[in-house]
Order: C-alpha cells, then structure tokens, then sequence
C-alpha cells in the first residue's frame, strides 16, 4: 500500500543477539523515572531496540507516558508525540497521513518512516480501543503495540477492563463481601484478530528476544499491526520489584498469558509456549503465578480459594482454546 | 484548469456556492496536506464535496475518514505536529466531542484550520442553527473568526492558513458559519485562481525550537532532528506555556488584520479591519452587536431605519478570539444605547457570552453607552427583519429616557 | 523557582529541552547490585532485562558493569542472572 523504499534489516541485526540488543544504544533513555522494577520501562527498552531506522513514536497518556517526559526532560532519543489518552491511534493515523503524502508532495525525504504507537491497557482495552479499532480499519501503517500492566497504574492501581478476574485494586478493591473484580480481563487480542490483521502476536518481556523479534516483525508489515506486551506493575501489583521478569515468565509458564504470533490469521504458538503443548507436565499451576502477588493475596484465605480453582479452570479452558486455534489453522 | 494571471488586478471567477461548498473550495485552492473529518449536519457538505475532489483526483491530500470527531481532531494535530497543512470541519456534538483535543491543539501550536457551520448543541437534540457549540469553546485557546456570508467563509479560510501558520502565531484556528443560513444557502462567490490562492497562502511555516539535543530546528516531528512534543509540565513550567500562548495571541490580533488588508488587495474584498466590520456606526446613535449573517439581514433594516431618520447602525465582530476589546471600545464610544445579540445562551449567567464580554470591555471607559442583551435564534429559531425592527425600536427608547428596563431579553420566545 | 526559566525562555509548546540521562535516580536506592566477577559468564541477560538501562559491558574487557547514577536498587538483575552472579547489598556506610 506504500510506495516507499524500506531499509531491508541486515541480517546480523535480524538475528538480535544479547550482543546486538546491549550493543544497540538506547531510544528510551537512562533517567527516566518509572519505579523501581518497572516491568514496562524495560518493555520500552526493548521494544526501541527493534527499531530499524528513521521512527517516530505517539504515546498514550499513562505512566509510562509520563515517565518519560516530564518537563524540562525527555526519555526518548527519537521524535515523540502525546497528546491524549483515548487517541494513540488517531496519532498514528494523522502521523501516517502526513508522512505518506508529503513524501508524496516531495515536501519530505523519500524514506520510510516507521510510526510507533504506544499505549497502556487503558488507553487500549478501555478509552483507546474505539480509535484503535477506526486506524486499523481505515489500514494506517503503524505498529500499535499494547504494554499491559492490568489496571490503571498511573492513577494509583485502579481496575481496566484488562485487570484479571480476582485481582484486588483499589475500585475492585477485595472486600468482605466481594472477593476483587468479579469479570474476566476482555480479550483484546481476538478483538484486534477480527479486524483481520496481518500480524497480531503476544509477548512478555522475559522472553527479550522473542519480544524484540516480533516487534521487528510487526514494523515489517506494510499496514496496521498489533503487539500485546505483557508487563508486570510491582507498584500495582503488590509484587516485589526484583521478581518483575520472573511473574512475566511464570505467566507464560503456568498459560495464564500464552505467548503467540498470527500472520494473516494464522496463528502460532511462539517457542516457550509451544515446549508446554509439547511437555504439558512443564505447565506450572496458576497458583504458583498468582501467589506472590498482594493483589491476589486475598483468594489464599480459606473462603476465596475456590476462586483460585476457578481461576486454574478458566485458564485451562483458555489454553485449550488456544491449542485448538493453533492446531485448526495450522495443520 | 486555471490561467496565470498576467493582470493586476485577477480575474476572478463567479461560482454559485452554499456557503459549505465555498470552504471546501477554499480548501481545495490551499493545498492542504491532510483532511481528518467526520460527517455531520450542516458541516457534512464540506466533507461530501472535499471527497468528491479527492475521488475524482483534483487535489493532493490525504483524506482520513475517522471513525469519530474525537480522532478527527486528533489526526489533524497529529499531521500537522508532523509538518503537513491540515484541515477539518465539524459542528454541534462533533465540536462537543472534539473539545478536549481542541485544548490539546492549542496548547501544542498546532496551526489546524477548522470549519465550524454553527449548530445547536443538544439536549433536546435539535440541527439548525446557533452559536452553542463554538461560544462553549471560547477558552480553548483557538483563533475564532465568524463569517458573514458564504463569501467572506470563502475568503476567510484561505486567510486562515496563513494567519494560523504563521510563526509568530502557530494557533489553530476555525471559521465558524451559521449553520444552515450560510452552510446550506446558494450565494455568489467571486473566487481566486488557484496560483494566486497558493501564492497568497505559500507554504507552511514553522516556529523554531530549542531540543534536547541543542539543535534549533522547526518544530515538526523528524527523525533528523528529534523532539518531543505533548510532555508533561507541572507547576514549575504549565504556567509559562499558557503565557506563551498568550503572547501567540497576541501577535495573531496584528497577523489578522495584516492578512486580512493583504488579501485585499488581491481580492478586493474587504471587512471591516478584519477584527470588526462596522455599518453605518461612525454617526450612530443606537447600534446592535452581533456574530455571523444576522449582520446582513439587519443592514437592511438600518437601511430602512436611515430613510426614517434614525442614526442606526451596526457592529459585527468578526474575530472574537483574540478578543478586539480596543476596536471595540473606539467603535462604541458615542454610541448611546447597544443592543447585544447572542446566538447563544448561557444558564444562570449574567446574558450570554458575547453580551459579558463587550460589557467588560466598556467598563474601563469613561463614557460608555447603555447595553443590553437579547437572546435569539436558540436552535435556528426564526425572526423576521421586521422583528429585528423591535430591538431597533427598543433602543430608541433606552437611548431617549437613558434607562434600560431590562438588560436581558429572551427575543422571539413565546413568554 | 528561581533557576527556571521564563516564559520568553523557553521553546515553545513545551519541547522538551533536556535528555533525562541528565537527571539521574540512582539515589532513590537502598539496595545495590554487587557482582562477583568470576561467577558472571557475560551472558548480558542482566543488561537486556534492567529497566534502567544501567548495565553495560565494559567496551574493553567485556565486564559488566553497574551505572549507579541511574540504578534504582530493583535488584531484577540479581534474580534474573542465571549462575547468582549478582547479590543485592545495602550500601556501605550507609
């Protein structure tokens, strides 16, 4: 759909090596002032580490956000645009617009310009989903990727449509009488499935290069794509700072948050979720994934832990799904 | 399509236009780069029309469709941080729903140029025409400017680039034009040749900026010179960019009469000193003050009120952000008793917005006349002239016995 | 307040001025990253994974090394590192 003539990536930056990535200087710069063990700055981190040249990036309102631009300073190395919380998307598609035609118009160099946006759950599931679901429709060139801590952080841990079912925050707050947020986290992934994108995948932050590659593989795609990074929030999760990388990896391992990539619909489990369909054995229980966090602390009391069996039971409902989606369109 | 004009003074072609067709037009003549807009009445003759010149090829613009006035808003500044000429229109509960993004445009400088046709906000939900929808916007930090016809709308959106974009201004700005009276209503407009449209709007301008990096670039969104642009600012610094905003209108109250006297000379057409138009007001004793083309049906009226000897006349205000308070305190000064007409209706308030604001800008003076309001056209509600007469006839009275016996009248309300 | 700048300083529209590697958090810590040296295999997960992009191979000797300017003492890289290369301490003298 563009007429433009891309960087092909080298293949040594394709292969993306804890070399590369190290060696690659940072777009979202040291000094920002997300909290200590802030599962999304090392999100940013990486998913700048993709890039593979001339990039701007638009941001949703949210932590994130606001962590990295507080006046007189800037955590981002390339050209960056906030101006909303609902409207990442309408960002991208104005930025998208303007490059394609005065590209045109010759007002601009002849060189493709890869566009970014950013947005938390939010700015995605909730506020932002109607401006996600208009840019992706009308097929801007843009890579929309999802960082997804599960609640609004930004003002003080309050309940999105992405927070879990049982997770305790402070307008699902876990009560005498109610045990946390009583509905399911809203499945953002098959929504943005079902506009028929080209690439839409999954992905967590442990698993770095697996993360980077699809980010790469999402700013490849000459249209809209859309990438749901799994970031942990110690701050909103009452989880410790250190164990940040380690809950985005027991979400992956225990299936609560399966890693996948669909290319034209085709959907595929990505490696570390594939050896668990392969060994099941190695699927942890969801217990082992929600027990470390104060937001789940509460369904650990005699009286909620039917809410964890539950909890084990959708997610294996989930998983199963998953594999049937996988094995369907992939023979 | 077009022939370059070899004359001083232009050819000018005369095209049967409703005042929605004419800014699409004008649109058109500017070579903008992006369009973002969603339909809706009596703006949507401008997106139906502009579409019809991008399906059909006559234009060089990316146009968005968006899927809501919230994003359509969004789009524009996002192209326009991105350096593109951008463009959009909307009315009523798309200006309603745009409102947040309209401070956002501002407070960026982004110079988005945007048609208002003027409509009645909701509830009860109603389409026709009035001043509702852009007075609720009065503190957004946009350039506000009023047509009077469908050919000062022509002329006044290809000003509209140039004043906006304009470095010392960098404001967004939109036109409004009564919905339906002018939107919809077939008019003669003399228009401009496309070369000497471009050449008067040029290209886009941008301010310079101090980065991170050190560099002073223009301000635009560019891989080669990256920024960041929409930061948060807290209490050390917002205050300081509002100011700056300030200043930005400062200098655009110059930039607009300066363009406006500019683009009368390639026009020949002229209003007022492009902040206020006045009729018949330099020997008048009684005058009325209003936005939009009730200004024209009421020069017929002091028409008729000269033959009868009476000193009437007419103040419309053109632009009514940035405020022209010093215009219009020398165009009232010996004027005994005004009338302020408001399409527009502010409950609990002291009149409506525009009555408030030509009050506060007499107050300071030494001498100043009587002022009342009257309230009109709430949801395209009609008058005749002949009811327009009334008002007239009411500031004879309150001009003869030096008293007021109400300040605020709900005019062509069954009581 | 007195060290900001005014309005007429400044750019306009609030762009930025300043990189954030100006403005360091290395003192919101309490607990420090200590590496022992031996141990590490220079498998880098440590500098892919800190979110503060405060871990760095020395260019010369391909040692890890801690930028504590911006360390905020999370200790992701000490639970994270594959041989225990990494233990987090509470600062000397402090």
């Amino acid at each position: 759909m563009s007429t433009t003539t891309t960087t092909t990536p080298t293949q040594a930056e394709w292969k993306f090596t804890a070399k590369d990535i190290v060696a690659k200087p940072d777009l979202f710069l040291s000094g920002h002032r997300a909290c200590a063990g802030c599962g999304p700055a090392t999100v940013l981190r990486l998913i700048m580490k993709a890039t593979r040249g001339p990039t701007i990036v638009t941001q949703a309102t949210g932590c994130m956000e606001i962590v990295g631009s507080i006046y007189p300073y800037t955590s981002w190395a390339l050209p960056w645009l906030h101006t909303a919380f609902e409207n990442a998307a309408a960002n991208a598609s104005g930025i998208e617009a303007a490059l394609k035609v005065m590209r045109k118009k010759g007002k601009i160099k002849n060189e493709h310009i890869d566009v970014i946006a950013l947005a938390g759950d939010g700015g995605t599931y909730d506020i932002g989903l109607q401006a996600l679901s208009g840019a992706v429709e009308r097929g801007h060139d843009f890579l929309f990727i999802l960082y997804d801590n599960e609640g609004y952080m930004n003002t003080g841990i309050q309940r999105s449509s992405s927070t879990p079912i049982g997770a305790s925050t402070t307008t699902s707050p876990a009560g005498t009488a109610v045990p946390g947020k009583l509905e399911k986290k809203k499945p953002i992934t098959e929504i943005m499935l079902a506009h028929d994108l080209e690439y839409v995948a999954t992905a967590t932050p442990y698993y770095w290069k697996d993360l980077v590659t699809k980010v790469r593989k999402g700013l490849e795609v000459e249209g809209p794509a859309f990438l749901h990074v799994f970031a942990p929030c110690p701050r909103g999760w009452r989880s410790e700072p250190s164990k940040t990388m380690e809950y985005s990896k027991l979400a992956v391992e225990s299936c609560v948050f399966p890693i996948w990539e669909a290319v034209n619909g085709k959907r595929q489990l990505s490696t570390p979720s594939k050896v668990i369909s392969l060994a099941p054995q190695k699927k942890k229980p969801v217990k082992d994934y929600l027990e470390g966090q104060g937001r789940f602390r509460h369904l650990f009391k005699p009286q909620n832990t039917h809410i964890v069996d539950e909890i084990q039971q959708a997610t294996d409902k989930r998983w199963q799904k998953l594999l049937q989606q996988c094995e369907l369109t992939n023979p | 399509m077009t022939q370059p004009q070899q004359q001083e003074q232009p050819k000018q072609k005369i095209v049967a236009m409703n005042g929605d067709e004419a800014i699409a037009y004008a649109v058109k003549q500017c070579d903008v780069d992006v369009v973002a807009a969603y339909p809706i009445t009596p703006q949507t003759i401008i997106v139906e029309k502009f579409s019809e010149y991008v399906a059909n090829g006559e234009v060089q613009t990316e146009y968005v469709c968006t899927e809501s006035e919230h994003s359509a808003i969004t789009a524009c500044l996002a192209a326009g941080a991105t350096g593109a000429r951008t463009f959009t229109a909307s009315a009523s509960a798309g200006l309603a729903l745009m409102h947040e993004i309209l401070f956002v445009t501002a407070g960026a400088r982004i110079p988005v140029v945007l048609a208002v046709a003027n409509r009645a906000l909701s509830s009860p939900i109603n389409i026709h025409g009035d001043h509702s929808d852009s007075m609720a916007e009065r503190d957004s930090g946009w350039i506000h400017i009023y047509a009077e016809n469908a050919q000062e709308a022509y002329d006044s959106i290809i000003q509209a680039f140039k004043i906006a974009e304009d470095p010392t201004v960098s404001l967004p700005i939109f036109i409004g034009v009564d919905g339906f009276t002018i939107s919809h209503t077939l008019e003669r407009v003399d228009t401009l040749t496309d070369e000497v449209v471009q050449t008067f709007v040029g290209q886009r301008q941008y301010p310079t900026v101090t980065t991170h990096e050190g560099k002073t670039v223009p301000f635009k969104l560019d891989p080669a010179n990256p920024m960041t642009m929409g930061p948060i600012a807290l209490q050390n610094y917002y205050y300081e960019f509002k100011r700056q905003q300030e200043e930005a209108m400062k200098n655009a109250y110059k930039k607009i009469q300066q363009i406006h006297n500019e683009y009368a000379q390639i026009s020949g057409r002229s209003y007022g000193n492009g902040l206020i138009d006045t009729y018949k007001l330099d020997d008048a004793e009684i005058a009325i003050t209003v936005i939009g083309s009730t200004a024209g049906t009421l020069k017929d009226i002091v028409d008729q009120l000269r033959d009868e000897g009476i000193k009437a006349g007419i103040l419309r205000i053109r632009t009514f952000r940035p405020f022209p308070a010093e215009e219009i305190q020398k165009a009232l000064q010996n004027i005994k008793a005004v009338a302020v007409m408001d399409k527009s209706m502010s409950p609990g308030g002291l009149g409506s917005t525009l009555f408030s604001e030509i009050r506060n800008a007499l107050y300071d003076q030494k001498q100043h006349p009587i002022i009342v309001n009257y309230i009109f056209g709430l949801g395209g509600r009609d008058s005749s002239p002949q009811d327009f007469r009334k008002i007239y006839a009411d500031l004879c009275q309150i001009a003869k016995t030096g008293q007021a016996e109400k300040t605020i009248t709900y005019f062509g309300l069954r009581e | 307040m007195s060290q900001e700048k005014t309005w007429k300083e400044i750019s306009l529209a609030a762009v930025t001025s300043k990189s954030s590697v100006n403005f360091q958090t290395g003192d919101w810590k309490t607990y420090m990253p200590n590496l022992t040296c031996d141990k590490c295999t220079k498998c880098l997960t440590c500098a892919i994974l800190c979110p503060e992009g405060a871990i760095r191979p020395n260019p010369e000797t391909g040692q890890i090394e801690f930028n504590l300017n911006y360390c905020k003492g999370c200790g992701i890289c000490a639970n994270e590192c594959p041989v225990k290369a990494i233990n987090m301490k509470i600062p000397e003298g402090e």
